[in-house]
C-alpha cells in the first residue's frame, strides 16, 4: 500500500495514499468535526461541518472527501475554518427544534455536543424554541420528527446501501427538503423491513425507537402480573456502551442483576429458547436434507430478515426455517411450559423481552404469534436502549451492580446459544449439533471459524458423514440480496444459509446503544462487540444446544421430541408475501 | 426553371412563435397564392433574429428588408405592396432603416452595427429544420475537416489557441478541460452539453438550439473525437419545447445522413447522441448535478475532486460544455483560431452573446466581441432606457452575479473586468435597471430565486439563502436596523465560501455586489425606513395631493380594498393602513393627484 | 450515408438557392423596377428571366431584386446593375431575351451593353 507524506498542524506524518484529510488529522491525533460522514456508507460533504484549511486550496475544503496529496499541509484549527464550522453549526441549530432537556437524545446527541464544543451562545435565526415537532409514526417500531432532522442523509444512506430497501430519502428541495418516503406516503406503507439501521445512525433525536418501557413499568406495577424477562444475547454485549463501559464488554452478570432489582418475578436469558431453535431447526434441516427437502434452508431468527424477504424476495419463503425465532419461542414457551410449571394461568403471565432489534417490535403482533389460549406469546418487547433507560430511571447505580445468574427455570444455556448475536452465530451454532448428530461423533474442534467474522458474506463446505455440507451466511440486506441473487441464478448452491437482518448481526441491531459518527467511522465496534460473545463462549462447559440440561428436560417432560407435533404447535409458524407498497393496494381497490 | 427570387424569413424563435409567428407564416402562403407568387417566393421559418423587442420579425430578400412587430394582418399589405410591386411597406420597418430601406444593410443599424455574429451566425439566416441549408452555410465542414485532416490534439490545440472559455459562466477555457478528459484513460468517455439554461431572463442558449441546432450537434461530435469519447448527452431544461423539437429534428436528420451516428462520413469514428430532459431545477445545470441527474438521481450536486473529465457522469471522463461554447467550435476550426483570438481582450478572446432585457428599448439578443463596453451595450446597442428614465445599474450573471452601478458604466465585459468589479459574466443575461427599480428589492428578488432553487443537500446554502432572504424581507418592510446589514453581508459571505457547489457558492453574489455599491440604499430602506425608488410596498405611501385632487372620485371606484374616502368634488384621502399599493388608483386619476412617497 | 464529398455537393446545390440571403456589400445588385407600370410592361418576365439566367450560370456574386417605380415610366421595363465602386448603369426597355444578353455580357463578362442604356436610348 502506497503512502503519502503530509504535514497536519505542523506535525509530518505518513499516511495512506488514498486517505482522506479527515483520515490523516486522525492519525495525527486531531478529531475535525463531522455529522454527515459515514465511512463507505454516506460519504457526501453535505453538512460541511469538517471544513478544513488546505495550503493552497481555492477555499476551505471538506475534509471527509477531499483526498490527500504528497506535501500537503492541513491546518486543521484555523481561525477561517473555526469560524466556517461555528457559523454552519449556528445555521443548523436555527432549524432545529430545540428540545434537548426533554430530549430521548439529551446528552447523546452529536449536534448537541458540537454546539457545547463550539461554544454556541447564540442562535441568530430561526425560532428553534418555538418550532413544532413534525411527527411521523406509522410502522410499530420507528417514530420520525423532522423539525430535529440536519438532513445529514445518514438514514437515507444506510437504507438504501445497506439494507437494500431504500424507501427513505429526501422530498422537496431546498429549505423544504425533508425525509420522507415516496410520494410522502407513511413509512407503514412502503416496503421498510423496520431493521432500525436509521436509528441507529441518526445524529440527532430525529429518528427514534417507539417506546414501550411503560407499558413495561406498568406490567410490573401490576400485583396481578407475573412479569418475566428474557434477554438476548447480543444484549450482555453492549448494555455497558449506555453507562460508560468499554465497547466490548460483557455486562451479563450487572445486566441480570438489574433486571432484579427492576421487579421481574422471573429473569431469564432468551439463550435458552436459541438452544431450542437449534434442536428445532437442525431436525428440520436434518429432515430436509435425508429427504429431499427445499434446500437451502434459511434461518428464520431475525424479523428483519424475514420482511425483506416476504416483501422482495417471496419466491425464497419456502426456503425458510418453519421455526419461529428465540424471541417468539421464549414467549411461547413462558405462556406453556413454564406457566404450567408454576402452576400460573398464562393470562397472568407477561412476558417482555430486550432485544437489540426493532424489528422485533413488528414480529411480535405478525400472525400466528399466539400459542397458547390465543394469547400473544409475547406482550412487550424492549430495545437495549429502552432497558438504560429504565435502569437510569431507578437510580441504580451501575458500577456498583454485583454479578447476578439468571433464574434457574429457564436460566441454562451453551456457548452456541450466546453467539447467536454475532453474524455466523447461529449457522456455527447449527453446525455443532448438526454435525454431531450425522456423524454420531462428537466433534473434536467446535469453532467453526470460517463462518465468523464482519465480511459481508461468508461461505464454507464441511464433509460431514460423506456429504459436502455447503453453508453461506449473510448479514444486511444489501448482502443478502447478492446471495439470494446468486442462488437464484444457479450460480451457487447451499444446503444452509443465515442471513441476519442487520449488518454483522445482532451486536449491530437497530436497537443497540449509539454509537456516534466520530467512534463508528474509526472503531470497528461490530468486532469488539462480537468479542465479547466469542469470548464468553469460549469459556464455557456447555458449548453445544444439545448437551444441555435444561434443554433435554424441556424435551422429555413437555415437548417429547424435536419436532414433534406439541413442538410445532408452540414453536413453529409460517409466512406469507407481503406487498411492497400496501397504500398502494389500498388506492386501486378505492380507485 | 426554378426561379424562386425572394426568401422572405420569417422568426421562429420561441418569443416569435408566442407572438403568432407561424400563422404570419401560413398567412403569408396563402397570400402568395392568392397572387400567384408561391413559386417565385419561398417562405423560410428561422431562428432568433436578436431583436426581440421588436418581433414578430420578416426579413425580406435579396434586399435585406427588415419589418418588425408584424402581424397576421400586415401579411397581405407586404405581399402585394413589396413582393408584387416591390414598394417597401415604410410603415412596417424596423425604424432603423433608412429613407429607401433597400440600400441600408441590416447590418448598420445601431442594433446590429457592434454586433459580430459568430455563434448566432446563423440564427435568422436558416430553417433549422433543414439540414441541407444548414450544409450550405457549412455544417458538418469542421467535423468533415477535423477527421480526416487532424488528429485529436491538433483539434484540442486549435481550440486551445483560439482562447474559447466555456460560455456557460464559468469561463473555463474550454481546450484544456478537453486536454484533461483526453488524457483519462478510456475507452469509456462521454460528451455532455448544458442546455438547461435555468438563470432568469437568459435565452441565448434556447435561441441557438431553435436556430441552429446542427452548430451544437457537430461541435459535440467534434468534442468526441478530440478525447475519444462516443456517445453524447443532451441535458435540456422541459421547459425548451420548441428547441427540444428542433434538435429532434435535426438529430434524426443528422442520423440519416450519417454525420451522427455509426462511422461517420465514412472515417470509422462513431458519435451517437441522445437528449435527456430536465424536470424544473435550477440546479440540475451545474455540472455534478446535471451528471447525477443522467444517471438517474435526484439532481444534486457532488463534491468535487474527483472533476468530471477524471470521474464524471457514471464515474468516467466526462466534459459537459454549454451550448453557446459548442455554438463557437465549428466557426473556430473552419475559420483558424487567429480569427476568432484577434477579437475580445488579452484574456477573454472572442464573441459573447447576451440576452439583454430590462429596462431597455432594444430588448433581444446580441452578440459582441468579449471587452465591449456596458455603456456601447447600453446607449447604442441597447438603444438607452426608455421614457427618458435614467440608467441606475445592470446586472450581469443573473443570479449569481452582481450588479454594475452607473458609475462604472464603462466596464468592459470580460471576464476579469467582471470579477474585479464584483461581478461575472455569466451566462450573458444582462438586465437593465433603472432609477425606479429598487436594488434592494432587485437582490431579494435574485434571492428568492436561488434560495427556492436550492437542492437543500448542504447547510450553507439550504438554510443560509433562507436567513438572507429573511433578512432581506425584513428590510423591504421596513423592520430592518443597520444591524442587520451587518449580519447579513456575513451570513452572504459565509454561504459564498462554504456553499458545495457554484449556486451556493454565487447565491450571495447579488446581495453582496449591491451592498458594495448601494449600500446608501439599504441605509435609506433601514435608517430612514424610506425606499428611494419607490417600489418596497412596506415603506411607501400613496398620498393624494390636495392641490391636484378635484374629487371626482375614480380613484376610490377602482379601489380594491376601499382605502380611499372623500365626497364628491372634495379632496380624497387614502387610508394607509388600508392600502394594498396595487396602483389602481394611480392610473385611474387623470389629475396625476396620487404619488407614492 | 453521406461522405465529406456528398457534403460538399449539397453545399454548392444550395448555394444558388440561399444566396439571396447573404448580405454583403461586394454583390452587383441588379434591380428591376416593378411599379404598375413596370409591370405592365412587361417587366415579371424579365425579372425571371434574370433569376433563372442568373440561377443557371451558379453566378454567386448577383443578387436580383425589385424595386417601386423608378421614374421614367415610359421607358419601362427597367433595370438598373449596381456594382461597389462604378456607377450605376440603367438598363431600359428591356425583355426576358435582353435580360440573358445582360447577364452574360454585363454580369459575367463586365461589358457594359451600351446600345441598351439609357444614355443610348435618348
Amino acid at each position: 500500500m502506497s503512502t503519502v507524506k503530509v504535514k497536519v498542524n505542523g506535525m509530518q506524518i505518513e499516511c495512506p495514499s488514498d486517505a482522506t484529510v479527515l483520515e490523516a488529522a486522525r492519525q495525527a491525533g486531531f478529531r475535525i468535526p463531522t455529522l454527515c460522514y459515514l465511512k463507505g456508507i454516506n460519504e457526501i460533504g453535505a453538512c460541511r461541518m469538517c471544513l478544513t484549511e488546505v495550503k493552497g486550496a481555492k477555499g476551505l475544503v471538506a475534509a471527509c472527501v477531499y483526498p490527500v496529496a504528497e506535501g500537503m499541509e492541513i491546518n486543521t484549527n484555523s481561525q477561517k475554518a473555526y469560524d466556517a464550522r461555528k457559523r454552519t453549526l449556528e445555521l443548523i441549530l436555527s432549524n432545529h427544534r430545540m428540545e434537548c432537556l426533554t430530549c430521548v437524545r439529551n446528552q447523546s446527541c452529536e449536534l448537541q455536543a458540537l454546539a457545547e464544543e463550539y461554544g454556541m451562545e447564540e442562535v441568530r435565526f430561526g425560532t428553534p424554541k418555538e418550532m413544532q415537532p413534525d411527527i411521523e409514526q406509522s410502522t410499530p417500531h420507528l417514530i420520525r420528527d423532522n423539525s430535529k432532522c440536519i438532513l445529514c442523509r445518514r438514514c437515507v444512506a444506510v437504507c438504501k446501501n445497506l439494507q437494500h430497501a431504500a424507501v427513505i430519502g429526501p422530498n422537496d428541495r431546498g429549505f423544504s427538503t425533508h425525509i420522507g418516503s415516496a410520494f410522502d406516503r407513511d413509512l407503514g406503507e412502503v416496503a421498510c423491513i423496520n431493521c432500525g439501521q436509521c436509528i441507529n445512525v441518526c445524529p440527532t433525536g430525529a429518528l427514534t425507537e417507539v417506546d414501550s418501557t411503560y407499558k413495561v413499568w406498568e406490567a410490573l406495577a401490576d400485583p396481578k402480573k407475573h412479569v418475566v424477562v428474557g434477554t438476548a444475547p447480543a444484549v450482555r454485549a453492549t448494555l455497558g456502551e449506555e453507562f460508560g463501559d468499554p465497547i466490548g464488554t460483557n455486562v451479563q452478570g450487572k445486566m441480570v442483576a438489574a433486571l432484579h432489582r427492576l421487579g421481574f418475578d422471573g429473569v431469564f436469558d432468551v439463550d435458552v429458547t436459541a438452544d431450542l431453535t437449534i434442536l428445532e431447526e437442525g431436525t428440520e434441516f436434518i429432515h430436509r436434507l435425508q429427504n429431499g427437502g427445499t434446500l437451502p434452508l434459511i434461518t428464520s431468527c431475525s424479523p428483519g430478515w424475514i420482511r425483506f424477504c416476504e416483501q422482495y424476495y417471496p419466491e425464497f419463503i419456502p426456503n425458510i426455517s418453519s421455526c419461529k425465532s428465540p424471541q417468539q419461542m421464549f414467549g411461547a414457551m413462558m405462556k406453556s411450559y413454564y406457566a404450567d410449571k408454576l402452576g400460573l394461568n398464562p393470562e397472568d403471565v407477561f412476558v417482555v423481552t430486550v432485544m437489540p432489534c426493532t424489528a422485533k417490535k413488528f414480529e411480535i403482533r405478525r400472525d400466528d404469534q399466539s400459542a397458547v389460549n390465543g394469547l400473544w406469546d409475547m406482550d412487550e418487547t424492549i430495545t437495549t436502549r429502552e432497558l438504560a433507560r429504565m435502569i437510569r430511571k431507578t437510580g441504580m447505580d451501575w458500577s456498583a451492580l454485583p454479578e447476578e445468574d439468571f433464574d434457574p427455570d429457564f436460566g441454562e444455556f451453551s456457548g452456541a446459544a450466546v453467539i447467536f448475536g454475532a453474524s455466523g452465530g447461529v449457522m456455527e451454532a447449527a453446525l455443532r449439533t448438526v454435525v454431531e448428530i450425522l456423524t454420531g461423533e462428537e466433534l473434536a474442534k467446535l469453532d467453526f471459524v470460517d463462518v465468523r467474522g464482519m465480511e459481508g458474506i461468508k461461505e464454507a463446505s464441511y464433509d460431514v458423514a460423506g456429504t459436502l455440507v455447503k453453508v453461506a451466511v449473510a448479514s444486511g440486506m444489501e448482502n443478502a440480496a447478492k446471495l439470494l441473487d446468486k442462488i437464484k441464478a444457479g450460480e451457487a448452491e447451499y444446503h444452509f444459509v443465515e442471513i441476519m437482518g442487520c449488518p454483522g448481526g445482532c451486536i449491530n441491531g437497530g436497537g443497540q446503544p449509539i454509537q456516534p459518527g466520530n467512534v463508528r467511522n474509526f472503531v470497528d465496534i461490530q468486532t469488539l462487540r462480537a468479542g465479547a460473545l466469542y469470548s464468553e463462549d469460549a469459556l464455557m462447559k456447555m458449548r453445544k444446544s444439545h448437551e444441555v440440561p435444561l434443554i433435554k428436560k424441556i424435551y422429555s417432560d413437555y415437548l417429547g421430541e424435536p419436532g414433534s407435533h406439541r413442538a410445532h404447535e408452540l414453536l413453529h409458524t409460517s409466512y406469507k408475501a407481503s406487498p411492497k407498497y400496501p397504500g398502494l393496494e389500498a388506492d386501486k381497490k378505492k380507485n | 426553371m426554378n426561379f424562386v427570387r425572394s426568401h422572405v424569413l420569417v422568426c421562429g424563435g420561441t418569443g416569435c412563435t408566442a407572438s403568432k409567428s407561424p400563422e404570419i407564416i401560413a398567412e403569408f402562403n396563402t397570400q402568395l397564392k392568392n397572387c400567384g407568387l408561391d413559386s417565385e417566393v419561398r417562405v423560410v421559418q428561422t431562428g432568433c433574429f436578436g431583436l426581440c423587442a421588436l418581433g414578430p420579425i420578416v426579413v425580406v430578400y435579396p434586399e435585406g428588408t427588415y419589418y418588425a412587430q408584424i402581424k397576421v394582418e400586415d401579411v397581405k399589405t407586404i405581399v402585394e405592396e413589396h413582393l408584387l410591386k416591390g414598394r417597401i411597406v415604410q410603415d412596417l420597418l424596423f425604424k432603423e432603416a433608412d429613407a429607401h430601406g433597400v440600400e441600408q444593410s441590416l447590418n448598420n443599424t445601431d442594433f446590429y452595427l457592434k454586433q459580430h455574429r459568430i455563434a448566432l451566425r446563423n440564427c435568422g439566416v436558416i430553417n433549422p429544420e433543414e439540414i441541407d441549408e444548414a450544409i450550405a452555410f457549412d455544417a458538418y465542414k469542421a467535423l468533415g475537416t477535423c477527421l480526416t485532416e487532424k488528429t485529436p490534439q491538433e483539434v484540442i490545440e486549435i481550440i486551445t489557441e483560439s482562447g474559447l472559455r466555456g460560455r456557460g459562466g464559468a469561463g473555463f477555457p474550454t481546450g484544456i478541460k478537453w486536454k484533461f478528459a483526453a488524457a483519462s484513460p478510456g475507452p469509456v468517455k462521454y460528451v455532455c452539453c448544458n442546455a438547461d439554461e435555468g438563470d432568469p431572463g437568459a435565452f441565448m442558449d434556447r435561441s441557438v438550439l431553435e436556430g441552429d441546432p446542427h452548430a451544437v450537434l457537430e461541435a459535440m461530435a467534434i468534442a468526441g473525437y478530440a478525447i475519444g469519447a462516443s456517445q453524447g448527452y443532451i441535458y435540456i431544461r422541459a421547459e425548451y419545447p420548441l428547441a427540444v423539437k428542433r434538435l429532434e429534428i435535426a438529430i434524426a436528420q443528422a442520423k440519416e445522413y450519417g454525420v451522427i451516428g455509426k462511422n461517420i462520413l465514412g472515417t470509422g469514428f462513431d458519435f451517437d447522441l441522445e437528449i435527456r430532459l430536465g424536470a424544473g431545477a435550477f440546479v440540475c445545470g451545474e455540472e455534478t448535478a446535471l451528471m447525477t441527474s443522467i444517471e438517474g438521481h435526484r439532481g444534486e450536486p457532488r463534491p468535487r475532486p474527483p472533476f468530471p473529465a477524471v470521474k464524471g457522469l457514471f464515474q468516467k471522463p466526462t466534459i459537459l460544455n454549454n451550448v453557446e461554447t459548442y455554438a463557437n467550435i465549428a466557426w473556430i476550426i473552419n475559420h483558424g483560431p487567429a480569427a476568432f483570438n484577434c477579437m475580445g481582450t488579452e484574456k477573454s478572446k472572442g464573441t459573447k452573446v447576451f440576452a439583454l432585457g430590462g429596462k431597455i428599448k432594444n430588448t433581444g439578443l446580441v452578440e459582441i466581441p468579449m471587452g465591449t463596453t456596458l455603456r456601447e451595450v447600453v446607449e447604442d446597442i441597447g438603444g438607452g432606457c426608455p421614457d427618458g428614465k435614467k440608467f441606475k445599474a445592470a446586472q450581469t450573471g443573473g443570479p449569481s452575479g452582481g450588479c454594475i452601478p452607473a458609475s462604472l458604466i464603462d466596464t468592459p465585459l470580460d471576464y476579469e473586468s467582471m470579477a474585479a468589479i464584483g461581478s461575472i459574466i455569466g451566462s450573458g443575461g444582462l438586465i437593465v435597471m433603472d432609477e425606479d427599480n429598487c436594488i434592494v428589492d432587485i437582490a431579494k428578488f435574485f434571492l428568492q430565486f436561488t434560495m427556492d432553487e436550492s437542492c437543500g443537500k448542504c447547510s450553507p446554502c439550504r438554510i443560509g439563502t433562507k436567513r438572507m432572504y429573511e433578512i432581506l424581507d425584513k428590510i423591504t418592510q421596513g423592520k430592518g436596523t443597520l444591524e442587520d446589514l451587518d449580519i447579513l453581508e456575513e451570513l452572504a459571505l459565509h454561504v459564498k465560501e462554504n456553499s458545495l457547489c457554484g449556486l451556493g457558492q454565487t447565491a450571495p453574489n447579488p446581495v453582496l455586489s449591491t451592498l458594495r455599491y448601494f449600500r446608501d440604499e439599504y441605509e435609506a430602506h433601514v435608517v430612514d425606513k424610506k425606499c428611494p425608488a419607490g417600489v418596497c410596498k412596506g415603506l411607501v405611501e400613496y398620498k393624494i395631493l390636495s392641490d391636484k385632487c378635484i374629487g371626482c372620485t375614480a380613484c376610490a371606484r377602482v379601489c380594491p380594498v376601499d382605502a380611499i374616502s372623500g365626497k364628491v368634488k372634495e379632496v380624497h384621502s387614502i387610508d394607509p393602513s388600508l392600502c394594498i399599493k396595487c396602483g389602481s388608483c394611480i392610473a385611474a386619476c387623470k389629475f396625476g393627484a396620487i404619488i407614492v412617497e | 450515408m453521406k461522405t465529406i464529398e456528398d457534403l460538399q455537393k449539397i453545399r454548392e446545390e444550395m448555394q444558388s438557392k440561399i444566396s439571396l440571403r447573404k448580405d454583403d456589400g461586394d454583390s452587383i445588385r441588379v434591380v428591376v423596377g416593378m411599379a404598375t407600370c413596370g409591370i405592365a410592361a412587361g417587366a415579371r418576365p424579365v425579372l425571371e428571366a434574370l433569376v433563372d439566367e442568373v440561377g443557371r450560370r451558379q453566378l454567386k456574386n448577383v443578387i436580383v431584386t425589385q424595386t417601386g417605380c423608378i421614374g421614367v415610366c415610359r421607358l419601362e421595363p427597367i433595370v438598373e446593375v449596381f456594382e461597389k465602386d462604378k456607377e450605376k448603369v440603367t438598363y431600359v426597355k428591356m425583355d426576358p431575351e435582353m435580360a440573358r444578353t445582360l447577364v452574360s455580357e454585363h454580369l459575367v463578362n463586365g461589358r457594359v451593353v451600351q446600345a441598351w442604356t439609357i444614355g443610348a436610348s435618348e
